[in-house]
């Protein structure tokens, strides 16, 4: 047991942060503008925050931070994955505009399931940022129940096609392939009847359908796929493997839970509270609201040692699969939790949206009270991932 | 005990919700938000001619003489569809306020007024930096010849920009060694009055106003000069207990929606209805619904019968502000990804329900007043 950093931990710790105050401005997470846990606001806006944003990407790929942890024989540091995770942390913290699903997903997904072909595709594209992916996953009659796709991909000589809808497709209008899962055995089992793929958007027969958020963001998408031809070695790994694949990729998504942010939502907070007052007394002094701010730290912590639990154990060659489901639960209820807090310490004040109308943290607040909703949807429901821990982890029956 | 609505009373609910079903859809609400006036004005006389304007406004004064109880049931038929305008400052707010406190003379000229819909109204208490309640009133009425100048800043005036009058929660010079509060019926067109429409969560129209050396006349003060204490008080009862109505409407149609999706949306070959994960959320969001439901008309029935309901006010807004937090989440929750697109619904409701929270007192705020009641 030992609740610390190595040495060599601390030092890169160091390094990190000096990067991101070096790389970002000191005012970026107001720009950015994120919810911790929530999916609805990922993109920057204002164009000078998606200039920054561009800028700050290449600088990542220049220090080879795009893969920390990734081996060397594919442009990657071969860190430990408790450096990786010491990345997310420190970078979630400062709001640092780099979720990437290639790099997050996909990457360690073809790494550890990939042909030597889709190596040699898609890895060096991702550790370099040439291209972005979107999950190509929900369907309108497959959320949970992601075995229920209808998608199908059907052989054709050396090509697939591919025919069906995807929705709720993040920033499909703004990545490049879609990550995508689809039906290659209409006979076949539910489970062993799926497969993975590459899909470029520009491919032909593909339409993307802007869908505008309860934020009024145009986050996600409508995808339609109409006779679409995908060469054959865009298939990620084997035919009909892509249901087990794509659990592995879950449960890296899972892992990205941006827990820095939840630190620096509270910290945003607190120094709110200390210099405001309510009715003429000090805010920090009330005792509601003083609980309120702990109870929240206490949570704070059990999500950061849920965190690093689940970088320890890849880092001692043990898969968390269950353990990133409670990782997932446990920061995206608290990203719920959080925005009641600061609803509620914020008062009537809360509801207001805009700096010019006095609103503090010009408006966070209530965007996060809205953002925060879908935490506990995307990525796996919070009922699903408690399925997983009961049933996956805890072998209580199934129904 | 009789937890059911008379027949006069189930007539009023099922028609209010014939009519605004038909009328004032949630749509409306969507196609009001960027509306800077924030209401239909035509929906606004059909609601006057239907009489729900002058509900509890007595027959002599063009009124229909029902109570506060019926203006409940109102309430809770338009928190149904988040019905858009300014029926709640004016009604709720203002015609209470002139029934309560106001003298022969102002109660015949304002309530045929507001009983018709020519008159719009609101109400102007929290001031920056205040939170709920009446504590630290800085707006200052001060007597100045043969009448009075109001000087002082509000927030979250609901509906200012588009009110006739503004009745202002004030002190005064004087009235600060003695606590006592005034209520000064403003005219938002005096050149003193300056409203800035605010952004907010809810799309509600909420406005900050600064009085600027308003000159007042002695017969736009409600009441008695400094001795409107009480009276203040008794609205943020009815406002509250107001509030409780909408929100019980809002969280009732939330949990019907809700349970309907859960018995029709299928995953895994299934109802999603028949998980017991989601089934306990229904069972927790009916318990929500129902405690506000009983709460809120409890406190409602004390307010028309004239019972003092300070405690039964504040048990209402505690639960429901909670309880309507809870099952608006859940409604989102079950939903799935859906809900959180722009065009369902369901965020309308949630947003409603922070906004209604917020107004007249928070839980935590009434769950204090009850711990002081308790332990005093
Ligand atoms: C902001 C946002 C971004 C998203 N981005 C993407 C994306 O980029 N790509 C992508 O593919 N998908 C994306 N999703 C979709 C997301 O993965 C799904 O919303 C999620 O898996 C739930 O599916 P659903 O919305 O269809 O809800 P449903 O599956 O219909 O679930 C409805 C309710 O039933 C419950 N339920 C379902 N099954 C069970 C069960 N077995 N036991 C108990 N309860 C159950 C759920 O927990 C939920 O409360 C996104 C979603 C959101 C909100």
């Amino acid at each position: 047991m030992e609740f610390q950093f190595t040495e060599r931990e601390t030092a890169f710790e160091a390094e990190v942060e000096k990067f991101l105050k070096a790389a970002l401005p000191e005012d970026w997470p107001e720009h950015a503008r994120q919810w911790p846990g929530g999916y609805g606001a990922l993109e920057p806006e204002s164009k000078e925050a998606k200039k920054i944003a561009g800028e700050f990407n290449q600088k990542l790929v220049e220090k080879g931070w795009t893969t920390i942890s990734w081996p060397k024989a594919f442009g990657g540091k071969a860190y430990s994955n408790m450096e990786q995770a010491i990345f997310d942390e420190r970078m979630s913290y400062y709001h640092a505009p780099a979720f990437s699903i290639a790099t997050g997903i996909a990457g360690p997904t073809i790494l550890k399931f990939g042909t030597d072909e889709n190596k040699q595709d898609w890895l060096p594209k991702i550790a370099n940022k040439e291209i972005e992916m979107w999950l190509g996953y929900s369907e309108p009659n497959a959320g949970s129940d992601l075995a229920g796709i209808q998608t199908t991909a059907v052989r054709d000589g050396d090509a697939y096609i591919i025919n069906g809808q995807k929705t709720w497709s993040t920033k499909a209008h703004t990545a490049d392939c879609a990550w995508l899962i689809a039906r290659t055995d209409p006979q076949g089992h539910r489970h062993k009847s799926i497969s993975l793929f590459v899909v470029d958007n520009q491919t032909p027969g593909i339409t993307i359908r802007p869908l505008n958020n309860i934020l009024g963001i145009h986050s996600f998408n409508e995808v339609f796929f109409d006779n679409v031809r995908v060469p054959r070695r865009n298939l990620i790994g084997q035919e009909n493997m892509g249901f087990y694949y794509l659990m592995t990729a879950l449960d890296f998504e899972r892992l990205m839970v941006g827990v820095g942010a939840f630190k620096r939502g509270l910290e945003r907070l607190t120094g709110f509270v200390r210099q405001a007052e309510r009715d003429g007394s000090p805010l920090g002094r009330n005792a509601a609201v003083r609980q309120r701010l702990a109870d929240i730290a206490v949570r704070i912590e059990v999500a950061y040692l849920f965190f690093w639990r689940t970088a320890s154990m890849l880092d001692k060659g043990l898969v968390p699969s269950v353990e990133s489901s409670a990782l997932k639960l446990v920061t995206t209820e608290l990203s719920r939790k959080l925005a009641d807090v600061y609803m509620e310490v914020l008062g009537p004040y809360g509801q207001l949206l805009r700096d010019e109308d006095g609103a503090p943290f010009n408006g966070l607040a209530p965007r996060g009270y809205l953002d925060c909703i879908s935490a506990t949807i995307g990525a796996g429901t919070s009922e699903i991932q408690r399925n997983i821990i009961s049933m996956r982890g805890l072998g209580l029956p199934a129904r | 005990m009789d937890f059911e609505l008379t027949k006069e009373q189930k007539i009023i609910r099922s028609s209010a919700r014939e009519f605004l079903r038909k009328e004032c859809p949630v749509s409306l609400m969507r196609e009001l938000k960027d509306d800077p006036n924030g209401y239909d004005p035509a929906l606004w006389r059909k609601m006057a001619d239907l009489g729900w304007h002058g509900i509890m406004i007595p027959e002599a004064c063009n009124g229909m003489g029902g109570s506060f109880l019926d203006l409940a049931i109102l309430l809770e038929a338009m928190g149904e569809v988040c019905c858009p305008g300014p029926f709640f400052s004016s009604i709720v707010m203002g015609a209470t306020s002139i029934l309560r406190a106001g003298s022969d003379a102002q109660k015949q000229n304002l309530l045929p007024r507001l009983a018709s819909g020519e008159l719009i109204c609101s109400m102007a208490l929290t001031e920056p930096g205040n939170w709920y309640g009446l504590d630290n009133i800085h707006t200052r009425l001060d007597p100045d010849g043969d009448g009075f100048i109001l000087n002082g800043n509000k927030l979250f005036v609901e509906n200012a920009h588009i009110s006739d009058l503004i009745l202002c929660v004030a002190g005064s010079e004087e009235a600060v060694a003695g606590g006592g509060l005034s209520l000064a019926l403003v005219d938002r067109k005096n050149p003193g009055v300056r409203c800035t429409p605010l952004e907010t969560l809810s799309f509600e129209k909420h406005c900050r106003v600064v009085f600027d050396n308003v000159r007042i006349p002695r017969e736009n003060i409600l009441g008695a000069f400094g001795a409107a204490g009480k009276t203040a008080e008794y609205l943020l009862e009815v406002g509250a207990v107001g509030k409780c109505a909408e929100m019980v409407g809002g969280i009732g149609a939330v949990f019907e929606k809700t349970v309907s999706h859960a018995k029709n949306r299928k995953q895994f070959g299934k109802s999603i209805g028949s998980f017991q994960a989601v089934q306990h959320h229904c069972a927790n969001m009916e318990v929500d619904v129902d405690g506000a439901r009983f709460l809120t008309y409890q406190a409602a029935w004390k307010i028309a019968k004239g019972i003092p309901a300070a405690m039964d006010a504040s048990m209402a807004k505690a639960w429901t502000s909670e309880a309507a937090r809870r099952v608006t989440a859940l409604g989102h929750q079950i939903h799935g990804a859906i809900s959180f697109c722009e065009e369902h619904d369901m965020h309308l409701f949630y947003r409603k329900a922070k906004a209604c929270e917020t107004a007249f007192g928070d839980g935590g705020f009434h769950l204090e007043k009850i711990a002081g009641n308790l332990v005093s």
